[in-house]
């Protein structure tokens, strides 16, 4: 059997998706976000959703995300997603609104739009990219970096004395009426990637059924602001970030 | 029992040599090029020992950039 | 159908934004302005027209819903006053970047920093000379009644769909909390969904029947594009100008000196004018209607054999210099304003007049 008999299209049993447009991703190489992306744009098709769903995207690495998905999207000031989601959720009900948030977006600037959006239990999907830095910005510290974990603005390793607690923000989501379903996922294994994509299509089955906020965390690798390469990253962050962050689902009702 | 034989193709320029799908493969079959390079100076991925996949699409799952299409058939024992 | 009401200015905001066919309000409580918010609780026009209301858990969360509003075609609208004004700074340089229409309103109160909730005028670099970020500009409007509340709500959000620029009311706390007669135009209803389409194609609606999919930002990294983007911008603020500016004159032709004033403090310069005529003093008085694109021309025109203006303004002189620019030195051009909430009266505005101008 050649390979070429194998290669043919009635064989193939995967395809790149076809929302996911294809032009190069500016993301750093074995970046987490591209897989995200791949995983949105797959559960998006598959849902039909495609003429419905409108994406906010954040200032941060996922900044040109909507060079990527095709979808509508609208383009949110930093943390300011979840507030611009909820405006064009409850202007057009028909639609499916998600934000695309970074740990900065998220859980720092964005606190209160985030909580605020879930509080209020926006029928709306936050996908929470949860890579403990701050990538598009040359990697400083943010919320959620972890104790010890050196970054450039915490070049000696991140101190509570001096910057605090790392910020479980997805844990705060759970305890919001809001929300019907907050969950921690990654994308560093096979196994990982499809749960992630159980995870998102629930999240978004929750928005088309209107049963309030759906929380989808990732935890996520940023080889180039870690210094590693991405499968030591992914070591990296089994070891440690999973600690803090361990994953499964927080909320599913 | 019938056996299964997969292959697997690669958007060589989208690649961006991160290695992660040569990590996932669980039979070995994928390895970065040594030599060759895309236009962005990429070693990428190519299946170094391709009578070893099976079409299981774990490098495609985790594949950052979705270079990786997955073929597989069933071959009679 | 018509309506004649009376009620306060923040109150007729709120029954002109259902009456105009908004689709969408988002604000947050500040004194002197939550009304607007109470009274559209209170009509809960989500029963009768559809609009949607919401208080957002800030001002900058507030603003950010109206750009989301605004980026997908919608009409919406926030206010604030002063502080929460300035709160919404970035989120407006944002609107103007991407090309949305949205109305804003300030209620002025008086500043800086947390300041009082008295009246003031001092908002006005903010709103003409552009608050946020980069080169924009906002369609600022200047009511005085409470009649041109309800007006320049209509008004306002028509000049923005038709520029896609945003607009802003500018008013101040005392046509904000004042009440008077108004009439209240006819409901126009809100547009349908297929309305919104064929208005807005650029709109981030949802890529129904598999159009190209619209993407709203004002991202652009790119210097050579930042620019051309710039330029377009720089286009339609200059074809704005050309056609949109409003002033009013009242007694100009045959006086020998001239007041500018805007808003509510135009009218207190009305009774002024009076006075000044009791005693053989002729004033004239420009009242610039939009604050921006500000009436340079007409100013330069009314002020030909004039012997001088006075300014009266609420706040340390900002207007004054868009004068000075307009008349380039040509006759003297002073300012009287009172701060810190504090409103002037007739008198004390002929006072000036005579002291700063006539007796100089």
């Amino acid at each position: 059997m050649e390979i070429n008999d194998i290669i043919c299209p009635e064989n193939k049993v995967y395809a790149a998706p076809e929302l996911l447009e294809q032009v190069h991703m500016h993301y750093c190489p074995g970046c987490s976000h591209g897989v995200i992306h791949k995983l949105v744009a797959e559960v998006i098709a598959e849902m039909g959703l495609t003429e419905k769903t409108i994406g906010v995207s954040p200032v941060g690495c996922a900044v040109f995300a909507y060079n990527y998905i095709d979808v509508d999207w609208v383009e949110a000031a930093h943390g300011r997603a979840p507030a611009v989601a909820t405006a064009i959720s409850r202007l057009w009900p028909e639609n499916v609104l998600f934000t695309y948030q970074g740990d900065g977006d998220m859980s720092a600037i964005g606190t209160a739009e985030s909580i605020h959006a879930a509080n209020r239990g926006e029928n709306i999907v936050m996908i929470f990219v949860n890579n403990a830095i701050y990538g598009m910005t040359g990697g400083q510290m943010a919320p959620t970096t972890l104790v010890g974990q050196k970054t450039a603005t915490t070049p000696y390793g991140r101190r509570i004395d001096l910057n605090g607690h790392p910020l479980e923000i997805t844990n705060l989501m759970a305890i919001l009426d809001g929300t019907c379903y907050v969950t921690r996922q990654a994308v560093h294994t096979p196994a990982a990637v499809r749960k992630t994509k159980a995870a998102l299509k629930k999240a978004f089955e929750n928005a088309v059924a209107k049963k309030g906020t759906s929380v989808v965390e990732v935890v996520a690798t940023c080889n180039s602001g870690w210094k590693l390469s991405p499968e030591k990253a992914n070591e990296w962050m089994v070891e440690h970030m999973f600690e803090k962050y361990p994953l499964g689902d927080l909320k599913n009702e | 029992m019938a056996k299964v034989k997969g292959a697997i193709t690669v958007n060589t320029e989208r690649c961006k040599g991160c290695n992660l799908c040569v990590v996932a493969c669980p039979t070995g079959t994928l390895a970065l090029q040594p030599n060759e390079v895309n236009d962005r100076g990429y070693h990428f991925a190519y299946m170094a020992n391709p009578d070893k996949c099976t079409g299981c699409c774990s490098c495609a799952w985790v594949c950052p950039d979705a270079c990786i299409e997955v073929y597989r058939v069933k071959v009679e024992a | 159908m018509e309506e004649v009401r009376l009620m306060k200015g923040n109150e007729a905001i709120a029954h002109a934004a259902i009456r105009y066919g908004f689709d969408g309000y988002f604000g947050y409580p500040i004194t002197p302005q939550s009304e607007v918010l109470e009274t559209l609780e209170e009509l809960m026009p989500w029963e009768t027209t559809g609009m949607t209301v919401l208080q957002a858990e800030s001002e900058v969360a507030a603003i950010n819903m109206v750009y989301g509003g605004a980026a997908s075609g919608k009409a919406v609208m926030t206010s604030s006053s002063s502080p929460g004004v300035s709160l919404k700074q970035e989120g407006i340089s944002y609107i103007a970047a991407a090309s949305l229409p949205a109305l804003i309103l300030n209620v002025m109160r008086g500043g800086p920093g947390l300041g009082t909730i008295q009246p003031s005028q001092a908002d006005y670099f903010q709103a003409t000379k552009g608050g946020g970020h980069g080169d924009y500009h906002l369609i600022v409007l200047a009511p005085s009644t409470v009649q041109e509340m309800v007006d320049f709500v209509g008004l306002g959000m028509d000049l923005a769909f038709k520029y896609t620029n945003p607009s802003m009311i500018l008013a101040d706390g005392i046509v904000g909390q004042m009440m008077e007669k108004v009439v209240l135009p006819e409901q126009r209803p809100r547009r349908t969904e297929e309305e919104i389409r064929k208005q807005c194609p650029w709109a981030a609606d949802g890529r129904k029947g598999g159009r190209k999919r619209n993407v709203i930002t004002s991202l652009e990294l790119e210097s050579s594009k930042m620019e051309v983007i710039n330029e377009a911008l720089q286009a339609r603020y200059r074809e704005i100008e050309k056609n949109e500016t409003r002033w009013e004159e009242i007694g100009v032709e045959d006086a020998d000196y001239l007041i500018v004033a805007f808003g509510t403090v135009a009218r207190i310069c009305a009774k002024a004018q009076e006075l000044a005529a009791e005693k053989g003093i002729k004033v004239g008085i420009v009242r610039p209607i939009t604050l921006w694109p500000f009436p340079t021309e007409a100013i330069n025109k009314a002020a030909q054999g004039k012997k001088g203006i006075l300014c009266v303004e609420l706040n340390a002189g900002q207007m004054i210099e868009d004068v000075r620019l307009a008349v380039h030195d040509s006759l003297p051009v002073e300012h009287f304003g009172r701060m810190g909430g504090i409103i002037p009266s007739p008198e004390e505005v002929l006072v000036a007049l005579e002291n700063k101008i006539i007796n100089k």
